[in-house]
């Protein structure tokens, strides 16, 4: 293996260019286990979900931003219901909610993979556009359009998210929801029906990152696996709930993956989200940007 | 409790004998092929439920000390040409070791950071196996098998009696704990872990002991892999579908007692072996997926919790 | 009065910028009885947390029975002698009323060395001694509020404690139940065992206690018998936000 700063130089631009896309996708488990504290294992078969409706609206010809953006208010229905349920089921009876409603996401995540094998097939599924198979110049260097583009998205989505939190009446509510449930009750907010507005808000945002995903590279439904690691280790390393954290950590975890990508090849990038995990786990429990 | 001829231990004994009777002068060769598989996922279930039951820690990582318990086996029969016991001796103590090291990093925090961090150890072991060529890679390694112990005719039969001995032992140590001073504590430190820390119990020790035992009893079953197979490869040894099928089994079943992981373990790895023969394999994780939604939002005490309301019904639909 | 059995000396805590204790030092003697009161978020359950193992003190040293303490796991401390009951019950959910009760005595008293049956029998006196017994058998998850601290207290006797803190073991009953819990409490001292009361109403614990001392913010701002502690114009300040 041969050092090269050009090499590493590209490695940390692409790093940058896919955390910021890490950031994105997470930002929906962030608000649904980092704020809400609901054991979402499912969140990232929901994104895989999400790419493959993109998929589905793509082969009628829509774009696939267009796609996303429409599937947002589908998806935020389908939140409200998912967390309605969890909540009727597991919180509201209180007693052991950890291992059932673990064993509940768990088997909700297997359902649609299964669900998505069964109806597109185990093979890889891409969509077409103009901007997807193009890519810039700058140097030596090309930068493919696409992952530009899912970064503009992904940072405009952070950055919306942020603002809605810290800005908005509900944004505070839920934020506050985390905090203190029952200051909130005393306010005369309803703490379930923040909650649900917010997993709904957090699963209509995945439907669009969703729709990210595929245009940055082509999916099979067996693709959530590996962004357990790489969803949980950004909302773990960002610090519970973290809405800025959660651009940090994104990063952090797009410039290693990448970097480890060019130099030790594809075969070990899997593995990096859920090393850095167990670490984080191991050492700084609390994230990098938590209390 | 501790006489010989107690019933458990009767019905221990014979399930046994049964097995061997069956392995020396059965007549369908498939029958152990599959029977091994269904006992397999016995010893899964029950594994899981020493933590995942008795004290509340969910696994999901199951297919990561399966896989490296089957690794253990190719390694040490390819270096050294250990025989099978020994390997599956070597897979325990490697699984337990990696039980007790997950646990002691994770399990100070909440349930669902050792339940991620176990998904963490699938993916890692696997993408190291992937990259080890010495155990073949990506693509696997082909195994000779040595000829059967006597007095079995084929190796399957062999592994079949093997895999039923380490079932019941498997049961036999979870029936163990849960009625011992170990599973009270374990209950304790489940239903509220500061309560049960200021009653005296030592709850990270006892929780380490769990993941320890459930651990190395989950490489177990799976050392004996390579050698069922004459194959060995990542992608189908680190499968999700263990994980799935060892904690559904034991949910399904019923997680209070020790008779729970077994019944839905027999049930579930008998169904898959049907569904996937007539329908299809992704049909069966379908149905295992659903069942267990099913289970944990309507029958959350499993089959075992079912059966105890049909024989009761007027305790349980009497006080509120 | 008698040799000291806890010594708390400058205890603090706190939880990323908040200071919940500062410099707290209590001391207090073999069979007392002690009450401790402050405003909400004063820091009391804090501090007994801290004496219990729950949490870990930042600053101090806690000496129980000539042993420091502070660096111990809870369930050693309650080896050591020291049990707990929590402000809101904790039962073993999953477990009947007797067998929250084995827990402490198989882990704390006997340790894995006795008759499972004997056990047993020590778990239906110490019932018997709350007027617990004739739910032995009941779901713990079935009680009603005054039992449910009953058993609290129950189950901390049962680890056979030398200091039983009582975390606000009456809020919420009603009078006669306050004084049929104040009347257990004394018959436990009268036995022997030190009693730290945690208490919101005042006329218990002021009943109860030969020595009281008053959080606010995490200081002790006034200390010394039930009746100076009534009078006193910083306790009445802290309560009535005068």
């Amino acid at each position: 293996m041969i050092f090269s700063f050009q090499l590493l130089f590209e490695a940390i631009l692409f790093g940058i260019l896919l955390g910021c896309f890490y950031a994105a996708v997470s930002i929906g488990l962030s608000v649904a286990f980092g704020l809400l504290d609901v054991p979402h294992v499912a969140h990232p078969a929901v994104l895989i979900l999400g790419a493959y409706c993109t998929y589905l609206l793509g082969s009628y010809g829509w774009d696939p931003i267009v796609a996303g953006l429409a599937l947002m208010p589908l998806f935020f229905l389908f939140g409200i219901a998912l967390y309605r349920f969890y909540y009727e089921t597991f919180e509201k009876r209180g007693t052991d909610a950890g291992v059932r409603g673990l064993a509940f996401f768990f088997g909700i995540a297997f359902i649609i993979e299964v669900g998505l094998i069964l109806a597109f097939g185990v093979d890889q599924r891409l969509v077409e556009a103009e901007y997807i198979g193009k890519s810039l110049s700058f140097g030596e260097m090309r930068i493919p359009l696409r992952m530009l583009l899912a970064f503009a998205i992904a940072l405009v989505l952070t950055a919306a998210l942020t603002l809605y939190l810290s800005k908005t009446f509900t944004g505070r509510a839920i934020k506050a929801v985390a905090q203190d449930e029952a200051a909130l009750r005393l306010m005369g907010a309803d703490p379930v029906r923040i909650k649900q507005w917010a997993f709904g808000i957090a699963t209509g945002v995945t439907a669009l990152t969703g729709a990210l995903l595929i245009i940055i590279g082509p999916v099979e439904p067996m693709l959530d696996r590996v962004y357990i690691g790489r969803t949980f280790c950004v909302v773990v390393l960002a610090g519970l709930g973290s809405m800025t954290g959660t651009l940090a950590a994104g990063l952090i975890l797009g410039i290693s993956e990448s970097i480890v990508l060019m130099h030790f090849g594809a075969s070990w990038a899997p593995a990096v989200a859920f090393g850095l995990l167990l670490v984080v786990l191991g050492i700084r429990p609390q994230g990098l940007f938590g209390r | 409790m501790r006489r010989l001829a107690s019933p458990f231990g009767i019905g221990a004994a014979a399930t046994v004998v049964l097995a061997g009777v069956l392995a020396l002068g059965g007549a369908n060769e498939y029958f152990f092929f599959a029977g091994y598989v269904v006992l397999q996922f016995v010893v899964l279930a029950t594994a899981w439920n020493i933590l995942g039951g008795y004290a509340g820690y969910v696994n999901f990582g199951t297919a990561a000390f399966f896989g490296i318990g089957a690794y253990t086996s190719v390694l040490l029969f390819k270096s050294l040409g250990a025989p099978l016991l020994v390997q599956m001796a070597a897979a325990a103590v490697v699984t337990g070791l990696l039980g007790f090291g997950t646990g002691l990093l994770t399990l100070r925090l909440r349930g669902i950071f050792y339940s991620i961090a176990t998904v963490a150890v699938i993916f890692i072991a696997e993408t190291l196996m992937i990259n080890w060529r010495y155990v073949g890679g990506a693509t696997g390694l082909q195994l000779l098998r040595p000829a059967p112990m006597l007095p079995f005719e084929t190796y399957t039969r062999m592994l079949f009696f093997i895999m039923a001995v380490v079932a019941v032992l498997a049961v036999a140590i979870a029936r163990y704990i849960e009625i011992s001073w170990i599973g009270r504590g374990l209950r304790a430190l489940r239903d509220t872990e500061e309560a049960a820390e200021c009653s005296g119990v030592p709850t990270l020790r006892l929780k380490l002991l769990a993941c320890t035992i459930s651990g190395a009893l989950m490489g177990v079953a799976g050392a004996p892999l390579p050698m069922y197979l004459s194959f060995l490869e990542p992608a189908s040894s680190f499968s999700l579908n263990y994980s799935v099928v060892a904690l559904a089994g034991a949910i399904i079943g019923g997680t209070a007692h020790w008779l729970g992981p077994v019944l839905g373990a027999i049930l579930l790895a008998s169904m898959q072996q049907i569904v996937t023969v007539t329908i299809s394999s992704e049909m069966n994780v379908l149905v295992v997926g659903v069942m267990l939604v099913v289970f944990v939002v309507a029958a959350p005490d499993g089959i075992l919790g079912l059966i105890r309301k049909l024989r009761r019904p007027r305790a349980a639909a009497g006080k509120p | 009065m008698s040799e000291t059995l806890l010594r708390v000396a400058q205890v603090s805590k706190h939880f990323g910028g908040f200071n919940a204790l500062s410099e707290v030092s209590i001391e207090i003697a073999q069979g007392e009885r002690f009450g401790l009161i402050g405003p909400n978020g004063s820091g009391k359950t804090t501090l007994i947390n801290c004496i219990s193992g729950s949490l870990r003190n930042d600053g101090g040293s806690i000496v129980f029975d000539g042993h420091e303490i502070s660096g111990l796991p809870a369930f050693e401390r309650t080896r050591l002698g020291i049990a707990r009951s929590f402000q809101i019950p904790r039962p073993f959910s999953s477990m009947s009323v007797l067998e929250n009760l084995l827990v402490p005595l198989e882990y704390v008293v006997h340790r894995r060395s006795m008759h499972a049956a004997d056990t047993r029998a020590e778990a239906m006196q110490i019932l018997e001694s709350m007027s617990l017994a004739d739910k032995a058998d009941t779901p713990s998850n079935r009680l009603t509020q005054v039992e449910l601290r009953k058993l609290e207290l129950a189950r901390a006797m049962a680890a056979r404690p030398r200091l039983l803190i009582s975390d606000e073991a009456m809020a919420g009953l009603s009078s006669t139940e306050v004084e049929e819990v104040l009347a257990i409490l004394r018959k436990l001292n009268a036995s022997g065992i030190t009693v730290i009361m945690i208490e919101h109403i005042m006329r218990a614990v002021m009943g109860f206690s030969q020595r009281v001392i008053c959080l606010d913010a995490g200081r002790i701002i006034c200390e010394g018998t039930p009746e100076s502690i009534v009078r006193d114009p910083e306790v009445q300040k802290a309560y009535l936000g005068a």
